[in-house]
């Protein structure tokens, strides 16, 4: 079995802090980390693997050279080759971009690491947050695909995913070659062990860049991209809330009732 | 792709028993208006099996014509069906735009769809307006967790695709028997063609169902509940206001509620006229699901807590105390015994 990981490199979103002079992201200190989501689609692909003796598992990445970082992460706790995909003319791409070049970057890989049985990613990226590069990638490279996914399973002929619907769970049978989304599952993935991070440091990271595979520039980056950013804002606080006091908390509760009824709440 | 017409589209998912998912019912909503800008029809799109009930509920929420694909294929969601049917009908109307309810269906087959119609897609929006500049949809979403709201365009591209999150528009009332134009759409998927197959279902415990983006109160406990006995006195709160009781992540995650109780967001989006936020803290992915709210209660003992800052009331107090002190005041206001 041949698996693919698709992972990106993301501030750490939850140490995000807002500069309350310019109302902007305080980006600066903020730790990269491996998306959440994608760790969580490395991990689904990891448990596969420890239940099998046949799987490779291939991690790729779209970004700058300091992704290897992430890449090495990835190293380190399942994944077996790395390949960063990294250009300036991929930078600015949208969702659709972005999923058009990683589909490009994908077919050249696999000539050099097999085909894929399957394609790992996660349901979203915690700065952009838009779950769409996941599908969108499928669609370019014409596999079916499931989203959602919180565990999986492997018969020889079929994966099999427990995805989250709006009303609880279905399993979902798809065979090869498919692509899987990962949500949260109920379990943390696996931290790496101190002798897979020492080798993870020591293993190359492939580089394919711009030129290194067969690509259409007019469909990446920022020309290339059918959606862009109008602008950005912070949302607006919300101001002028009450606070509401006593001497008790009976007190307190018949003041709170008194507030909420006269705006017809009750 | 070019736009045959100007009309707007709301694509209205379904329930296997054909009847409509809320989402598409209220983007109908914003939908009116945009239709209106752009000077185009509002149109329901209506998949599923057996959608008289759906098609009868599009008519009723405002639509001006509903397009209709119904087959036993429709029944049960997959993304190979959905797309194909959705991409033969766009591409024979070809709107100008079209929003999606972003449910885990709608985003799953929403990005597919874009894919193959080469357009742009902007991903669970919570606002949309009208670029009059431009004669574009403003499409606005929160990214990094909710902490930067950014104003997507889609200049060059049609249609214009979005999807917009469950509960932050309101549904019009339904004006029953208002009837609009109906087009069937014969449009079938071979089964072959959908390569993904349903194993098994497993639905929620009806007990432990709750429709919280319907609810018109929400009494949500986070980590200062302490476990799951602490729900009882949010319950009660919840039953004497006619609401249903929701949760953070951290309660959920520790395991002392199910997680169809959970708002924000890797919950539910909610909007209720009143939400009361018991021993919630105020995390930016719990806001992020709860915000649109009319009216926000916050009850916590730490007076340094974010929820704080959002709160139309805010009470320091241990909500052991206040929560059913509140409930017996709501009794006695309300007259019940």
């Amino acid at each position: 079995m041949n698996f693919l990981v698709c992972v990106k490199q993301v501030p750490d979103t939850t140490e995000i802090r807002i500069d309350p002079e310019t109302n902007t992201l305080i980006r600066k200190g903020v730790p990269s980390i491996v998306n959440p989501f994608d760790g969580y689609a490395l991990e689904m692909a990891a448990r596969i693997k420890d239940a099998r003796d046949d799987v490779k598992i291939v991690v790729v990445s779209m970004g700058p050279d300091q992704a290897k970082e992430a890449l090495k992460n990835c190293l380190a706790v399942g994944g077996d080759e790395a390949y960063l995909v990294s250009g300036r003319k991929f930078g600015g791409s949208d969702t659709l971009a972005t999923s058009y070049v990683l589909a490009c970057a994908i077919k050249k890989i696999e000539e050099i690491e097999g085909k894929f049985d399957v394609i790992f990613c996660g349901k979203q990226a915690i700065d952009g947050d838009t779950a769409q590069v996941g599908p969108e990638l499928a669609e370019h490279l014409g596999i079916p695909q499931i989203t959602y996914g919180l565990t999986a399973e492997m018969t020889d002929d079929e994966i099999q995913v427990t995805r989250e619907t709006e009303d609880g769970q279905e399993i979902l049978g798809a065979s090869f070659p498919c692509l899987v989304t990962a949500t949260k599952p109920s379990f943390d993935p696996r931290l790496p062990k101190i002798k897979d991070k020492l080798a993870a440091r020591k293993k190359e990271i492939h580089v394919l860049g711009e030129e290194d595979f067969d690509i259409d520039f007019t469909k990446c980056g920022l020309k290339g991209s059918p959606t862009n950013v109008k602008k950005t804002f912070v949302p607006p606080v919300k101001t002028g809330g009450e606070m509401i006091t006593g001497e008790t908390p009976e007190e307190v509760a018949a003041n709170l009732a008194a507030a909420l009824d006269k705006e017809g709440l009750l | 792709m070019e736009p045959k017409t100007k009309d707007l589209w709301v694509f209205i998912e379904t329930y296997p028993d054909g009847s409509a998912q809320s989402v598409g019912l209220e983007l109908l909503n914003p939908g009116r208006e945009l239709a209106e800008k752009q000077g185009g029809k509002l149109v329901g799109l209506v998949i599923g099996h057996n959608t008289d009930a759906a098609v009868k509920a599009v008519q009723e929420h405002g639509a001006d014509q509903v397009i209709v694909i119904d087959g036993e294929e429709y029944e049960h969601f997959t993304t190979d069906a959905y797309v194909n049917a959705l991409y033969e009908v766009i591409t024979k109307y070809a709107p100008t735009a079209m929003l999606i309810g972003a449910t885990n269906n709608g985003r799953d087959v929403g990005p597919r769809l874009s894919s193959r119609l080469q357009t742009g897609l902007t991903a669970d929006c919570t606002k949309l307006g009208y670029d009059d500049e431009t004669g574009n949809i403003a499409w606005t979403r929160p990214a990094f967790g909710g902490n930067l709201m950014a104003t997507i365009l889609c200049p060059n591209h049609r249609p214009e695709l979005g999807t917009v999150r469950p509960g932050v528009f309101k549904a019009t009332e339904a004006e029953e028997g208002r009837t609009c134009e109906v087009i069937k759409e014969d449009i079938h998927v071979a089964p072959e063609d959908i390569r993904t197959r349903l194993i098994k279902e497993m639905k929620e415990d009806a007990s432990e169902m709750v429709d919280l983006v319907g609810a018109d109160v929400i009494v949500s406990g986070g980590r200062g509940v302490g476990g799951p006995e602490g729900y009882e006195p949010l319950q009660e709160l919840a039953d004497v206001l006619g609401g249903v009781v929701g949760a953070s992540r951290a309660a959920v995650d520790a395991g002392w509620i199910a997680h169809s109780h959970q708002v924000g967001q890797t919950g539910k989006t909610v909007g209720p006229k009143l939400y009361i936020a018991c021993g919630i803290s105020g995390a930016i992915q719990h806001v992020a699901g709860m915000s649109s709210s009319d009216c926000i209660v916050a009850i916590n003992k730490d007076e340094e807590a974010p929820i704080f800052d959002i709160a139309d009331y805010g009470v320091v107090g241990d909500l052991f105390a206040v929560v059913p002190a509140l409930t017996a005041e709501v009794k006695k206001i309300k007259g019940i015994a």
